[in-house]
C-alpha cells in the first residue's frame, strides 16, 4: 500500500481504504506522446476529488481509463489502477465489467449524446439493472422511480414513456445522475457533468451533487475545467497540465496559495474572465507560460 | 401519421408523372418514324397506318400527351403491338411470379446478411469477421447467372433434387415452392453479401456513439448493447438501402427467370425490348418504377415507424 498517500491525507477518512487509487498511470494513443503520464492520484470513501485542467490536458482519458472505456488504440501503463481494493492494470475484461457500474458509475460530458435516442429512458433503465436477474419488472421500476425522484426529476412516471430527445440537458444530466445513483457505486466519476449545460442548468446540477453527497456519502471524482465548479464541491483538487498532476492539495489550500505557474495562470484566466465579464475562457500562453517555468518545458 | 402517409403517396405519384413523361419523351425523340421503330421495319403499310391511329400520332404532340396521360390515369397501358393485348393484364399476369420470387429471394437473403453482419461486428478484427468480409465480397461479385447456372446444374441436373425449369403448377403449392428454391437461391446470394457488408458497417458506425459508451460504463454485456440497440439504430440506416434494393430484385432477376424459364416482369421487359415492343417496354418500366416507389414509401413509413425523433414530428 502507497502509505504515502495516507500521511499526506487532511480529511477524516485518512486511514480507510482508497476507493481509487491510481499509481503511476500512463496513457498514450498510437504510440504519440502520452496523453496521461505518471499519474498518482487517490480517492477515499465519502471524500470528493476534482481533477482539473484545460483542453485537452488529458482528463477525459484518465476517467475512461479506470472503467476501461479507452478506444483500443489506447495503451495504458503504469503501476496499479485499483478501483474497491481491486487492481485492473492487466486484470480480464470480466473483472472490469464487473466493476463497472457497481464500482464506479460515470456522468458523461454531454448528456444529450449519453443516451440511445430511439430507446424510452424507462427501457435503457431498466436495462442497466441487467445484473439483477431475481427482481420483477415492478420492482426494478420502483427503484428507478425513487432514484428519479432522489433527482429531483419532476414526474418521473411520465419521462420513464418518454425519448430523449424530449427531455433538456439539465434533465438529462438528472436521468444520467439518477442511473449512476441506482447502481449504489462506491465511486462517482463526473466528467465535466455541467459542460453541456447553461449556467442556470450548471448551479441546479451541482447543487444536486452537493446534496448527494451529504445524503449518500459516495466518493466523487469531479472533473472539471472549471474552478467554480471544483471551489464548489470538493475537498481535494488535483491540477493536470499536459497530461501530468502538477498541483495537488485540499480546496482551500490551492486556492489560497497556488504554487505551480499553471495554477496561477488558471486562477488568472478565471478571475480575468470575473472582471470583464466574457462568457469564454482566454487560451493560456503556454510560449509564456514556458518561460516563467523552466520545469515544464518538454512537458508538452 | 395519415397525413404523412398521404404526403408519400402524393410524392410517389408525382415521382410516376416525371417518370412517365420521360417515356413520352424519349418515344417521341427516337429518331425516324415512330411507328417504325415501333413496329419494326419489317411491318407493313397498313399496320403503320392503324399504329399512327390508334397511339394519335397524326395529331398535335400536346393533344397526344392529354390523351396519353388521360389513358394512363385509367389504368390503360396501352396494348402489346403484336398480339393486341392489353399490357396491363399481360404485366398482372407475370406480376405474382416476379413478387413472389422477389421477396423469396429478399427474405433469406436480408436475414442471413444481417446475422453475417452482425456476427462480424461482434468479432470485430478477429478471424470470423474477416472470413465472413471475405466470404461477403466473394457473394457480391459473382454473378447471379452463374450462380443460377452453377446451381441448375448441380441441384436440379446432377443431384436432380429440384425442378430445373418453371414456376410450378397452378394450385400446387408444393411444386410452386419448390420451383422458388434454386432462383430465389440464385438471386439472393450476392444480396447476403451485399447486405452483411452495409450491416457491417452501420452497425460500427452505431457502436462507435456515446450511448454505447454510457451502456458499457454501466457493464451491460456487449451482446445486449449489439443486439438491443446498434441493430435497431443500423436497421434504420439501412432500411431505405435496403429497399432501394428491393425494388432492384423485381427487375433484376432477368437472369434467373430466362435460366430457369419462369414468366416474370424481367424477362417480360427482356423481351419487349428485344422485339421493340414499345407500349410493353413502357408499361413495364412504368409497373416497375411504381413497385420501386411504394418500397420507398413502405420504407420511409417504417422508419417513421421505428425513429421516434421522426414519428414525434409527424
Ligand atoms: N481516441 C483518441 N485517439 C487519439 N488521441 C486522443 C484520443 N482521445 C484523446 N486523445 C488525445 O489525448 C489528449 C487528452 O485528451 P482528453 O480528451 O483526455 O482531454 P480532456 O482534458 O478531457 O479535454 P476536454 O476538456 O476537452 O474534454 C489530447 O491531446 C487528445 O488529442
Ligand atoms: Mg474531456
Amino acid at each position: 500500500m502507497n502509505l504515502e498517500f495516507g500521511f499526506n491525507r487532511v480529511t477524516g477518512a485518512a486511514l480507510a481504504e482508497p476507493v481509487l487509487d491510481i499509481g503511476d498511470l500512463t496513457i498514450s494513443y498510437g504510440g504519440g506522446t502520452p496523453a496521461v503520464q505518471g499519474v498518482h492520484l487517490t480517492v477515499r470513501p465519502g471524500e470528493v476529488v476534482g481533477v482539473i485542467g484545460e483542453s485537452g490536458s488529458g482528463k477525459t482519458s484518465l476517467a475512461h481509463a479506470v472503467l476501461r472505456l479507452l478506444p483500443q488504440s489506447a495503451v495504458i501503463t503504469g503501476q496499479h489502477l485499483s478501483l474497491c481494493g481491486t487492481d485492473l492494470l492487466g486484470a480480464p475484461d470480466k473483472t472490469v465489467a464487473s466493476l463497472r457500474g457497481p464500482g464506479a458509475a460515470m456522468i458523461f460530458q454531454n448528456p444529450m449524446t449519453a443516451f440511445s435516442p430511439l430507446h424510452t429512458l424507462g427501457h435503457q433503465l431498466t436495462d442497466l439493472l441487467w445484473r439483477d436477474r431475481t427482481a420483477s419488472k415492478e420492482e426494478k421500476r420502483e427503484r428507478i422511480l425513487a432514484v428519479l425522484k432522489q433527482v429531483g426529476l419532476p414526474d418521473p412516471a411520465a419521462r420513464l414513456e418518454t425519448y430523449p430527445f424530449q427531455l433538456s440537458g439539465g434533465m438529462l444530466q438528472r436521468v444520467a445522475i439518477a442511473a449512476a445513483l441506482l447502481m449504489r457505486p462506491s465511486l462517482l466519476i463526473a466528467d465535466e457533468p455541467t459542460t453541456a449545460l447553461d449556467v442556470t442548468m450548471e448551479a441546479q446540477i451541482l447543487h444536486l451533487m452537493r446534496e448527494l453527497r451529504a445524503e449518500s456519502g459516495v466518493a466523487i471524482l469531479m472533473i472539471s475545467h472549471h474552478l467554480g465548479v471544483i471551489a464548489e464541491i470538493c475537498d481535494r483538487v488535483a491540477v493536470m497540465y499536459a497530461g501530468r498532476i502538477v498541483e495537488e492539495g485540499t480546496v482551500e489550500a490551492i486556492f489560497a496559495d497556488p504554487r505551480h505557474p499553471y495554477t496561477k495562470a488558471l486562477f488568472a484566466c478565471e478571475l480575468s474572465l470575473i472582471e470583464t465579464g466574457i462568457s469564454r475562457m482566454p487560451v493560456i500562453d503556454h510560449e509564456a507560460l514556458r518561460r516563467i517555468a523552466p520545469v515544464m518545458r518538454g512537458a508538452q | 401519421m395519415t397525413f404523412f402517409i398521404l404526403r408519400r403517396i402524393g410524392l410517389g405519384l408525382v415521382i410516376l408523372l416525371i417518370v412517365a413523361l420521360l417515356l413520352f419523351g424519349m418515344m417521341h425523340m427516337i429518331p425516324g418514324d415512330p411507328t417504325v421503330v415501333a413496329l419494326g421495319p419489317r411491318s407493313t403499310p397498313e399496320m403503320r397506318e392503324a399504329f399512327r391511329q390508334l397511339m394519335g400520332l397524326d395529331r398535335p404532340i400536346f393533344e397526344q400527351l392529354g390523351l396519353f396521360l388521360g389513358r394512363l390515369s385509367q389504368g390503360n397501358l396501352g396494348e402489346d403491338v403484336w398480339s393486341r393485348r392489353p399490357v396491363l393484364t399481360m404485366i398482372l399476369e407475370v406480376l405474382p411470379y416476379t413478387v413472389t420470387l422477389a421477396v423469396a429471394s429478399f427474405i433469406w437473403a436480408v436475414a442471413l446478411g444481417i446475422v453475417l453482419g452482425c456476427a462480424a461486428v461482434v468479432h470485430h478484427g478477429r478471424w470470423p469477421d474477416w472470413l465472413i468480409g471475405v466470404l461477403s465480397v466473394g457473394l457480391v461479385a459473382v454473378p447471379s447467372f452463374v450462380v443460377s447456372l452453377y446451381s441448375l446444374l448441380i441441384f436440379a441436373v446432377t443431384l436432380n433434387w429440384l425442378p430445373a425449369i418453371g414456376a410450378g403448377e397452378p394450385g400446387d403449392i408444393m411444386g410452386q415452392a419448390r420451383a422458388l428454391i434454386l432462383p430465389s437461391f440464385a438471386i439472393g446470394l450476392g444480396w447476403v453479401g451485399y447486405v452483411s457488408r452495409i450491416v457491417r458497417a452501420a452497425m460500427i458506425e452505431a457502436m462507435g456513439e456515446a450511448y454505447v459508451r454510457t451502456l458499457r460504463s454501466f457493464g451491460v454485456p456487449e451482446r445486449k448493447i449489439i443486439y438491443r440497440y446498434a441493430l435497431k439504430q443500423a436497421f434504420l440506416a439501412v432500411l431505405s438501402v435496403i429497399a432501394i434494393g428491393f425494388g432492384g430484385l423485381l427487375t433484376g432477376s432477368v437472369f434467373a427467370e430466362i435460366v430457369f424459364s419462369r414468366p416474370g416482369l424481367g424477362k417480360m421487359t427482356y423481351d419487349a425490348v428485344i422485339s421493340r415492343n414499345y407500349p410493353v417496354v413502357m408499361g413495364t418500366v412504368l409497373m416497375t418504377s411504381g413497385l420501386y416507389v411504394t418500397c420507398m414509401i413502405i420504407a420511409d413509413v417504417v422508419t417513421a415507424f421505428l425513429d421516434p425523433r421522426v414519428r414525434s414530428a409527424l
